[in-house]
């Protein structure tokens, strides 16, 4: 039988998670919400002057950033199970690895599209400029690596008993490298610091996101067969 | 009925031959390593080896403490072994290597860190800090512990091995970047008695201590590190695995008999 290619099964994957978005709103809207919500929380739970915001502000982008993260990922793949459409993926004649990716690509962009809408309203809230390129470039690896282990690890939990209290157990340990290294580069980027005491961290979540994308490509396929 | 009850004991020991046989002899050699092995390593750690000269008698706790790190790593590299194998051949052995690998790790990785807490109350004056090492020997135990809950959660045995092969393949990929990333790091106060000493850190590292300065030491490390890095866990997962096939063979057993 003929394969789709494998990067026009990824595109089409990836345009039919962002179609089902655009029409129901329901991912975007219960994690937006949630961000917000959960900076707003932070806000008040540290009443912080100045100096103590900038060293704050990187914990709660990124603390609210995993947790919106993993939110959207329970909801994105119990959709995909609850309406059969793993199951149709699976019959359909493409390469699992492009499933992957196309989830993934998916899962990815509305991550992003939260972190979009987080940043100036952090920028408001905390008072502090995060519109910054390094800090920008920090969110994007972070948010990538979250985005591939999310979507290996949301597929393995959604099949399991407890769902959606499994993923974060599994997924937090698993992402700490990474959520490290986000923390102490956007911390410096915010501080100010000198580059070169820092930019070992960018390097090693780009070294982390590397290895993560080529780990899910060799073992997506055992985590959906049959 | 009858028929059932004759052919079943035969049936049980083809499809398990090593139960007729008892335990192995190389395991009750194995076992009587270790016991012996431990009863020296705490010998040479506790009597021969010379007292600190600067942190006293707390400091024998060393002898544990840092051979059981190994016997866990030793451990839990199985798993990934284990996992990869189970992966690629699919037979069950592979996946209660694995799951005996984790089991045994955690349980070493956790001896570690309570030998290394009690160390660490009279040396730093606090049971425990958010030092880089002790950070990530945290997250290892809590990333096994994961592993564990995952199995815990999915009933159909198939299923349940790949995913924690998958799984365990993940977690030691981070766990030794984890481990790596903070091993660079210079702001420990951990002692770094094995691996390159940061220079310019030596007055940050408290209750550092030299491998040759007291007498016996090196001798008293050396065999505690045979026993508890590669003998203790070598043992502990043999008879894990073995409990394993017990607990499947009843399952098996069970599930024939409540059928008829």
């Amino acid at each position: 039988m003929k394969r789709t290619p494998f990067f026009h099964t990824v595109a089409s994957i990836a345009r039919k998670d962002l179609q089902v978005e655009l029409r129901s709103r329901e991912l975007i809207s219960s994690m937006g919400l949630f961000a917000l919500l959960s900076i707003l929380v932070f806000s008040f739970a540290l009443e912080l002057n100045r100096i103590a915001r900038i060293e704050a502000v990187s914990g709660v982008l990124w603390v609210t950033i995993v947790f919106a993260s993993l939110l959207g990922l329970n909801r994105s793949m119990a959709m995909e199970r609850e309406n059969g459409g793993l199951d149709a993926l699976l019959i359909a004649p493409v390469n699992r690895a492009a499933i992957f990716f196309g989830k993934m690509a998916g899962n990815l962009v509305f991550m992003l599209t939260v972190a979009v809408v987080l940043l100036p309203v952090i920028n408001v809230l905390y008072d502090i400029s995060l519109f910054r390129p390094w800090l920008l470039f920090t969110l994007l690896l972070g948010i990538v690596g979250f985005a591939t282990v999310g979507t290996l690890l949301a597929t393995i939990t959604v099949q399991t008993r407890a769902r959606e209290s499994l993923l974060p157990i599994l997924m937090l340990p698993v992402a700490l490298p990474l959520l490290l290294g986000a923390l102490r580069a956007s911390a410096s980027v915010l501080n100010d610091a000198p580059l070169e005491q820092w930019v070992a961290w960018p390097q090693i979540m780009l070294v982390l996101d590397v290895i993560f994308i080529i780990l899910g490509f060799l073992l997506f396929e055992f985590v959906i067969e049959d | 009925m009858s028929t059932m009850d004759q052919a079943t004991p035969m049936m049980t020991e083809s499809a398990a031959p090593e139960r007729a046989a008892g335990t192995p002899r190389l395991l009750v050699v194995l076992t009587i390593a270790t016991v012996l092995g431990v009863i020296f390593g705490l010998y040479m750690g506790l009597v021969y080896a010379g007292t600190d000269v600067m942190q006293g008698e707390v400091q024998r706790l060393f002898y544990i403490h840092m051979p059981v790190y190994f016997g866990a790593a030793l451990a839990l590299g199985v798993t990934v072994v284990g996992g990869i194998q189970y992966l690629r051949t699919r037979q069950v052995k592979w996946d209660t290597l694995a799951l005996a690998g984790v089991e045994v790790g955690i349980a070493l990785a956790i001896v570690n860190l309570v030998t290394g807490s009690i160390w660490a109350r009279p040396i730093w004056n606090t049971w425990w800090n958010w030092d880089p090492r002790l950070t990530s020997a945290a997250i290892t135990i809590l990333t096994y512990a994961a592993y564990l809950m995952l199995r815990a959660g999915i009933e159909n045995p198939d299923t349940r091995r790949r995913f924690a092969a998958v799984y365990g393949i993940l977690a030691i990929v981070t766990v030794v970047i984890t481990v790596v990333i903070i091993r660079i790091r210079p702001d420990t106060i951990h002692p770094v008695v094995v691996g390159p000493t940061a220079t310019g850190t030596e007055a940050m590292v408290q209750g550092d201590f030299e491998l040759d300065a007291t007498a016996g030491v090196g001798a008293a490390l050396g065999i505690n590190m045979i026993v508890w890095a590669i003998l203790v866990p070598i043992t502990l997962m043999w008879y894990r695995i073995r409990l394993e096939n017990v607990a499947e063979r009843v399952q098996m057993m069970r599930a024939k008999y409540l059928e008829s």
